[in-house]
């Protein structure tokens, strides 16, 4: 069904009228008896894939079935930082795919995401930082990702609320900058997603946990068992983030994961104080400021693997002892909330976006601490996959095969968090 | 904070110890004779449970001992906890 266009004429028009006609956003979908296929997760990445299955390859007798609500896991608990500077080319083509289409993702789903481009800023501290931050500068260069190296005194002129004094425990000697990362709404993503997707007949099924996955005579998939009834299908796409392990054990597929919470909190809210995003993996801060006012601050992972989307204080603890060192203004900011996520690590932390050992069953998990930035591409490929039988040019290195024939993309050192 | 309990120096907080992953992996007794898939399983793959999981934890800051847990991952409540090289115990309720 047609959905209202968003736009400014209609926000002042409804404005005017008391705001008393805007549509629901999406339906509440029944499940059917059948689809031609079945995404598991409603988050980000399974309503932006059931979205690009609709709009580019014309299956749109799917459904996304959601154990909880649209956004509820990790894409409604991540820090929303985006930025494609990764080592690795395969890396680097993935997150820069998903970076080229953050750029227009509003102007696609006729939502407005709130995609910021404030520039993305990791701090170097050690001579190591250094080096490794250069040698990360050059090699994205070389694949047409864009980040620069900045002294220190420019990392300041950046982000003025920077202390670049020595007179802390880990001096900032400089930072690699990529001016086109920054952040989006998390929350419209889900809901971005879920409303295009809806307007081209996909059900959006809430409250539906998939209990067993059923597989016909030959092994492949007939359909699964869920909360809300049986459903039949070939092919199904896992994207199931913390609970993959558990989803894929239906088919009897194992994968290379690990469950770990990990953590964020927000501040109270202020006025505009931080123009950008500023990271440190090496004393683990994370920190931006959303629209809102908050102060968004990321914290790191638990030591034990965990389901319970909760984690230890004393995580958040040491994330803030380094923003009270980098940000001495902050010393007297109250925090307001903080929650965990589980997040789904590889052990070389880049994610698995391939078919499986089962015929129609597709998996797209591993994405660990940082897969808010791949949405758009993440689901871009997997729709691709889902659809051909076959991997995307881009997501071709990222299978589970990999661990096996020794293809490791091995990311530990670029990615967010300091493993 | 997790209160773990060292079956050799008594519960102390989580901080003085590292995580060692899923407990009772065995390595191949004849490395050679193994396949490829094997020894995938063997390094990457990991149950993952979400339930009560058989763990290793390492006394890093203490005796340095390694033992084993098991824990209820959905709860983080441990159900028990035994010395290196023993069997699980039966589940406790």
């Amino acid at each position: 069904m047609k959905r209202q266009s968003f736009s400014a004429m209609a926000l002042i028009r409804r404005g005017l009228s008391g705001h008393v006609d805007w549509q629901q956003q999406w339906r509440k979908a029944e499940p059917k008896p059948a689809y031609d296929a079945v995404i598991v997760g409603g988050g980000g990445h399974g309503l932006g894939a059931a979205y690009y299955l609709a709009a580019e390859h014309g299956l749109t007798n799917i459904a996304v079935l959601e154990k909880g609500w649209v956004g509820g896991g990790n894409t409604g608990r991540n820090t929303t930082i985006i930025r494609s500077n990764y080592l690795f080319n395969e890396s680097a083509a993935l997150y820069n795919h998903s970076l080229n289409m953050w750029e227009s993702l509003s102007q696609v789903l006729n939502y407005n995401v709130m995609f910021s481009p404030r520039g993305v800023m990791m701090l170097a501290h050690t001579v190591h930082d250094i080096q490794v931050a250069k040698r990360h500068i050059h090699a994205n260069r070389c694949n047409g990702v864009d980040n620069e190296w900045l002294e220190p005194e420019e990392a300041k002129e950046f982000c003025p609320l920077l202390n670049i004094s020595d007179n802390i425990r880990y001096p900032v000697l400089g930072a690699a900058l990529q001016r086109r990362g920054g952040t989006a709404r998390h929350d419209a993503v889900a809901w971005g997603y879920a409303r295009a997707a809806d307007e081209l007949g996909v059900d959006i099924i809430e409250n539906c946990e998939v209990t067993a996955i059923d597989r016909d005579s030959s092994g492949a998939v007939s359909g699964l068992k869920t909360t809300r009834g049986d459903i039949r299908t070939s092919k199904i796409g896992v994207s199931a983030a913390g609970n993959t392990s558990v989803v894929m054990a239906m088919a009897g597929v194992r994968v290379p994961l690990e469950s770990y919470p990990l953590q964020a909190l927000v501040s109270e809210p202020v006025k505009p104080i931080f123009p950008c995003v500023v990271m440190s993996n090496t004393i683990h801060a994370y920190i931006s400021q959303s629209d809102k006012g908050e102060l968004v601050i990321g914290a790191g992972t638990d030591a034990y693997t965990s389901y319970t989307q909760r984690g230890a204080l004393h995580i958040n603890n040491h994330t803030l002892d380094a923003i009270c060192e980098l940000f001495p203004n902050f010393r007297r900011m109250r925090m307001l909330r903080n929650w965990g996520g589980i997040v789904d690590v590889t052990p070389d932390r880049s994610p698995i976006i391939a078919k499986t050992p089962v015929k129609g069953l597709y998996v797209n998990c591993g994405w660990g601490t940082g897969g808010f930035k791949a949405t758009p591409g993440s689901a871009h490929v997997f729709a691709w996959t889902i659809a051909h039988d076959e991997p995307h040019r881009i997501n071709a290195p990222f299978t589970i095969e990999r661990f096996r024939d020794g293809y490791l993309i091995d990311e530990a050192a670029a990615a967010a968090v300091a493993h | 904070m997790l209160v773990i309990d060292c079956p050799f120096c008594g519960k102390r907080p989580e901080i003085e110890f590292t995580y060692g992953g899923q407990a009772h992996l065995t390595r191949a007794a004849q490395p050679a004779q193994v396949d490829d898939q094997a020894w995938t399983d063997f390094l990457y793959m990991r149950t993952n449970t979400k339930g009560v999981y058989a763990e290793r934890w390492r006394h890093s800051h203490g005796c340095g001992r390694f033992f084993n847990a098991v824990r209820d991952t959905t709860t983080d409540h441990f159900l028990a906890f035994y010395k290196a090289g023993e069997t699980q115990p039966e589940r406790t309720p």
